[in-house]
């Protein structure tokens, strides 16, 4: 029988976005350490590092999310664990994340002029010092903005999770949405939630975007 | 922390007769382009040289491969006693033993002046903040600047950055400095108050090896000139020699076009 799209089915969409914040903010976790492992791999002078990275930036961006969610989440199977959901979005999500912002801080780092490094070799610094104290520092200026616009689009990406049977705010949406068929209310409602977490981060994105152009026009 | 290179060196009995930089039969080749041609170069402790030459002609090349921001393909390079194509923990002494001015200065923007100055110090040699402070003072008064040691590089004129950067070097104690072309990038009024920074230096006794075209610093302080063409040096001489009686056919016409 069909319910009624009330308030109690609305409640139970807006909890469902503390599930899609935990697994974009554990991805983004888990991507931001991959990422700077990816991004000193990238613009290493070891070129097995660079291949190696080169290799991982080109499968992950030059495939759909879903197939990655799908690998990871059957892959899991084959090599002898349970089917989890919950491990397998994580983990597919955090090597999502990896690949694009190794790529993204690869871009910052050698924006950082080369001038800098040498200027710190001179000077006797190693690498170790050289990138903690002079270029991530410069680099970090310059990840900000792309790093948020990057985040914006881990959160939407999270709603693919819903396809592998984890339950966060999309899928949350959909189960509701076979009780009580009121598809435009239901998914309006995901959809508000989707843009509410995100349009804050859009902003903040911009501010940090202008905030650097004047930085560096100083 | 300067004992600690000291001692490990010791056994090598570097004496005060080693010369401050050795290079012998140097060849560098950046890719099928043969960059410096068997370049022989000795210079003394104390000695102040200045290189010389038309653009493209290896200068920088050459002066970068004293602190090995370049390798060499062939050749020796032997730094205050160090041998450089030995490699490793040699590479390491001699970028603490060099200091080097570039062209664009390198300040690290976001950096206050103080910490730019105090930053390898800290991390290389392993002083403490406070200790690192007082020598950056020291020196950010001896380039006249001590009262910007607050700002970011940013906030100061060319000519102030370069002689930070000067300062920057001279806090890790270097027993040779480098300069590239370290008045090039400055508005004309600036020029002067780097290059007196340099005659103080040099008036204090440090090694000096600069590239630059500035002819009237080469001539009153430059102990040796070096002209340097397609990779090659063409000619070493005193100032006096260099720019009144220059062997070379290519010297002279250098010589033409920049006066
Ligand atoms: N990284 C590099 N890769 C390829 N060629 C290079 C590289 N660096 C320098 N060269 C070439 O080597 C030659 C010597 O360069 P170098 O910078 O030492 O010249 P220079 O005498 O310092 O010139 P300038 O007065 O313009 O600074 C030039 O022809 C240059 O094009
Ligand atoms: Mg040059």
């Amino acid at each position: 029988m069909i319910r009624v799209f009330g308030w109690n089915e609305f409640l139970v969409i807006v909890v469902a976005a503390q599930w899609t914040i935990a697994l974009s903010a554990i991805a983004f976790a888990g991507g931001s350490i991959g990422g700077l492992l990816i991004a000193l791999m990238r613009v290493s002078e070891v070129r097995a590092f660079r291949l190696f990275a080169t290799g991982f930036i080109r499968v992950f961006q030059g495939t759909p999310l879903l197939m990655q969610l799908f690998l990871v989440f059957f892959g899991m199977n084959i090599f002898g664990f349970a089917i989890n959901p919950w491990i397998a979005a994580t983990i597919a999500l955090a090597l999502h994340a990896s690949a694009f912002l190794g790529e993204i801080w690869r871009g910052c780092i050698e924006a950082v002029p080369k001038g800098q490094r040498e200027a710190a070799t001179a000077l006797g610094l190693r690498y170790y010092h050289s990138m903690r104290h002079v270029i991530l520092p410069q680099a970090t200026r310059i990840a900000v903005a792309p790093t948020v616009g990057f985040l914006v689009q881990l959160i939407k990406g999270t709603s693919l999770a819903s396809i592998i049977g984890f339950t966060e705010l999309t899928r949350q949406g959909q189960i509701i949405n076979n009780a009580t068929f009121s598809p435009f209310l239901v998914f309006g409602t995901v959809a508000a939630i989707y843009f509410l977490l995100c349009w804050p981060l859009s902003l903040v994105a911009r501010r940090m975007e202008t905030r650097f152009s004047r930085a560096t026009a100083r | 922390m300067n004992m600690v290179s000291e001692i490990a060196s010791a056994p090598r009995s570097r004496g005060a007769s080693d010369p401050a930089v050795r290079m012998e039969d140097v060849n560098k080749w950046y890719g099928s382009f043969h960059a410096l041609k068997n370049i022989n170069l000795t210079v003394g402790r104390g000695e102040r040289i200045v290189i010389c030459g038309p653009s493209g002609s290896g200068k920088s090349t050459m002066i970068r491969c004293i602190n090995q921001l370049e390798t060499i393909h062939s050749g020796r390079i032997v730094v205050d006693g160090h041998d450089l194509t030995a490699g490793g923990r040699n590479v390491d002494l001699i970028r603490q033993e060099t200091g080097m001015v570039f062209q664009q200065f390198n300040l690290f923007p976001h950096m206050t002046v103080l910490e730019n100055c105090t930053l390898a110090p800290m991390k290389v040699r392993g002083i403490t903040k406070a200790e690192a402070e007082e020598t950056a003072m020291k020196f950010l008064r001896r380039v006249r600047i001590p009262e910007q040691a607050a700002k970011y590089p940013a906030q100061l004129s060319g000519g102030q950055q370069q002689r930070v950067a000067i300062a920057r070097a001279l806090c890790m104690n270097p027993k040779i400095m480098l300069f590239d072309e370290p008045t090039s990038a400055l508005d004309p009024e600036m020029v002067k108050e780097v290059l007196d920074t340099m005659v103080d230096l040099a008036n204090e006794g440090m090694t000096m090896l600069c590239v630059t075209h500035e002819m009237g610093f080469a001539r009153s302080v430059a102990d040796r000139v070096v002209f340097m063409d397609r990779g090659e040096i063409l000619e070493v001489a005193t100032p006096d020699t260099f720019f009144d009686a220059p062997q070379h056919e290519r010297t002279r016409f250098f010589l033409g076009q920049i006066s």
